[in-house]
């Protein structure tokens, strides 16, 4: 079950460039074999950033168009998802949805692990004082409730579609900041770091090139369950009507307005926006679970051996 | 033991005022003055606002001082226990507190409850029969469980579930010593909600311990020995796997108190969550900060809670 092992070959070592390409193939090849459920996960979100890039040109009518001959249509051959109650194409509209969705997912996360995996990484580098009243202040951010922590946030910023994603990328720092730094510390008392200094290394070397690539793994699987939490607390402000703000098309306040009003007698403007997010926190969670069971010996018990 | 709680609340105190100190921070320095959007959100119509009506609006709200006096002012008035007063009601926000806590700690218990009632016999079953349908199922609705959004359930069961069951949802919430069967009634469906969803990750975490713990030595020796199988699971294997089961769920209660917020919201029940809500969407800002600061209070106190009890449970993990 290790897929990390490769054994070099004469044509590894003579051509550098393609052994790292032919490794990672192989990787590739032992993630989708060892981890169907994370490969059809990834597949679900490389099917996301397709839509998300491309969806516009995909979509057969303006998400904002309204069209009062044909509304609250049920799901039909013209409307697949049928239409709300100003006649607005649903698919049209989960599909602009899947943009917004992607985007306060991925740079809230990034934003907000980014910088906690920085902070981390720094503060278990360099130890000492610095680490000391770092941690106290990550203690401090842990403390506030992350939905409480982002309706304040969004309450003074105000909403707009990137306030959101600084609202929830708050909630992300600390957990990222925490897993980094214990992966940094670890990784400094290494041997591997001893002999890298007593070489001669200097500390911008060491920090780059030995100990920021190890605590890659770690990271990854904080920030593909920011992921998903991301969309969750998005979906939860929008609910809350603190979310994107129109006219941006978002889930969450899909299902919080008509979604909810017309449930009984239009099921299909619930349901949507619902499964949709169901759909990509699942494909990102499965992401995490397999990068998870891939990274963290500790939880490899769950797996079948 | 002593001496670790000491210190574990001693460090509690500054955690409370750093806590503290950010809310406020965020509340103030952002671009935007409260006392503008009062004055504009207090006058009804489009008229002009005058320079003096916010002039004014500052001074009531006491915006008009320095920064570190308004933070040691808050601090000052809560330590007496004067927590201030809503902006727009002018009600006491101590008593709110009153009011709507104990709703949201209830709603919480309920679902804490609930949800192991439903994880442990479901995740014990899942460790035993790893790799048959009835591993997969349980594994398949976890993992579905855990990326429903909390409210859209809500939506759902509250129009689908109470349409079959007759369940009307309620216009006034019932206190629970003065009705507790209506009480019971109107909390019992928000906390299937949430507790189904907290269900979700013990399931999987039960699961998980449990098949470390039934790989352990001791089984196979209480195996050989001649134990009943149900005498092994519970009192050998369960109560070995229970540790981090209760972690994860002292983390999910912390969470519930916030995480209620929405689920208050859609259930109609008069919590904190609510009360937060309503609150920011009115941008009540002395009651946001009052209202978050105590939420934030009780999840300290239940993380605290959480890592006394499990030196409690394992022997092993003893302070020094």
């Amino acid at each position: 079950m290790n897929i990390e092992t490769n054994t070099p070959s004469a044509s590894h070592i003579l051509n550098p460039r393609g052994a790292r390409w032919k490794y990672q193939r192989a990787w590739l090849r032992r993630f989708v074999v060892h981890k169907p459920l994370g490969a059809v996960g990834a597949g679900v979100v490389l099917l996301m950033f397709f839509l998300s890039i491309f969806g516009s040109f995909l979509t057969p009518y303006d998400p904002i168009d309204m069209d009062f001959m044909s509304k609250m249509q049920s799901p039909n051959l013209r409307h697949p998802l049928g239409t709300d109650v100003f006649g607005r194409d649903v698919l049209s509209i989960i599909i602009g949805g899947a943009k917004i969705s992607i985007y306060v997912g991925f740079a809230s996360v990034i934003l907000g692990t980014g910088f906690g995996a920085l902070w981390g990484l720094t503060s278990g580098y360099a130890g000492g004082k610095f680490d000391m009243y770092s941690q106290r202040l990550i203690d401090i951010l842990q403390s506030i409730p992350t939905l409480a922590l982002a309706l304040v946030i969004v309450a003074s910023l105000g909403s707009s579609l990137n306030n959101i994603v600084i609202a929830i990328s708050i909630g992300l720092i600390a957990t990222s900041a925490r897993v980094v730094r214990a992966s940094a510390i670890s990784i400094r008392n290494q041997d591997y770091i001893s002999a890298a200094i007593s070489t001669g290394a200097g500390w911008r070397r060491i920090v780059f090139r030995h100990v920021l690539p190890n605590t890659i793994p770690p990271y990854l699987v904080v920030a593909t369950a920011g992921l998903g939490i991301a969309i969750l607390q998005e979906a939860s402000l929008s609910f809350l009507g603190v979310g994107v703000p129109p006219p941006h098309p978002s889930w969450g306040r899909m299902l919080a307005g008509m979604g909810r009003d017309k449930l009984t007698i239009a099921p299909w403007l619930s349901l949507a926006p619902g499964i949709s997010i169901v759909i990509v926190v699942l494909a990102f969670n499965l992401v995490g679970d397999a990068f998870r069971d891939l990274f963290d010996p500790r939880l490899r018990g769950s797996e079948k051996r | 033991m002593r001496a670790y709680t000491a210190q574990r609340l001693a460090l509690g105190i500054p955690t409370i005022i750093g806590a503290a100190l950010l809310i406020f921070v965020i509340m103030r320095v952002v671009p935007g003055d409260v006392a503008t959007l009062i004055a504009i959100g207090g006058s009804e119509g489009e008229e002009e606002i005058s320079a003096a009506a916010i002039e004014q609006m500052r001074v009531r709200l006491g915006l008009d001082e320095p920064l570190y006096m308004q933070f040691a002012t808050w601090m000052w008035d809560l330590a007496h226990w004067d927590l201030g007063r809503s902006l727009w009601t002018r009600q006491p926000v101590d008593e709110l507190l009153i009011r709507r806590y104990p709703l949201t700690l209830q709603l919480s218990a309920m679902a804490l409850l609930l949800s192991w009632v439903i994880a442990i016999p479901l995740g014990i079953l899942t460790a035993v029969k790893q790799d048959t349908p009835l591993d997969y199922i349980p594994r398949l609705m976890s993992i579905v469980g855990l990326a429903i959004p909390n409210f859209w359930l809500g939506i759902l069961v509250m129009t689908y579930l109470a349409a079959i069951l007759g369940w009307v949802p309620p216009l006034t919430y019932s206190v629970p010593w003065k009705d507790p069967v209506e009480n019971f009634s109107q909390l019992m469906l928000p906390a299937i909600v949430l507790g189904t969803a907290l269900a979700a990750l013990q399931t999987r975490m039960t699961r998980t311990t449990m098949l470390e713990v039934l790989r352990e030595d001791y089984i196979r020796t209480a195996n050989a020995k001649g134990l009943g199988s149900q005498a092994i699971l519970w009192r050998h294997a369960f109560k070995n796997a229970a540790i981090p089961v209760i972690t994860i769920s002292g983390t999910q209660l912390s969470g519930l108190i916030s995480g209620s917020l929405v689920t208050e919201v859609v259930f109609n029940l008069p919590g904190l969550g609510a009360a937060t809500v309503d609150a920011v969407r009115l941008r009540d800002y002395p009651v946001i900060q009052t209202l978050v600061l105590f939420i934030t209070v009780a999840h300290i106190i239940v993380n605290l809670g959480v890592d006394l009890l499990y030196g409690f449970l394992d022997p092993r993990i003893r302070f020094a």
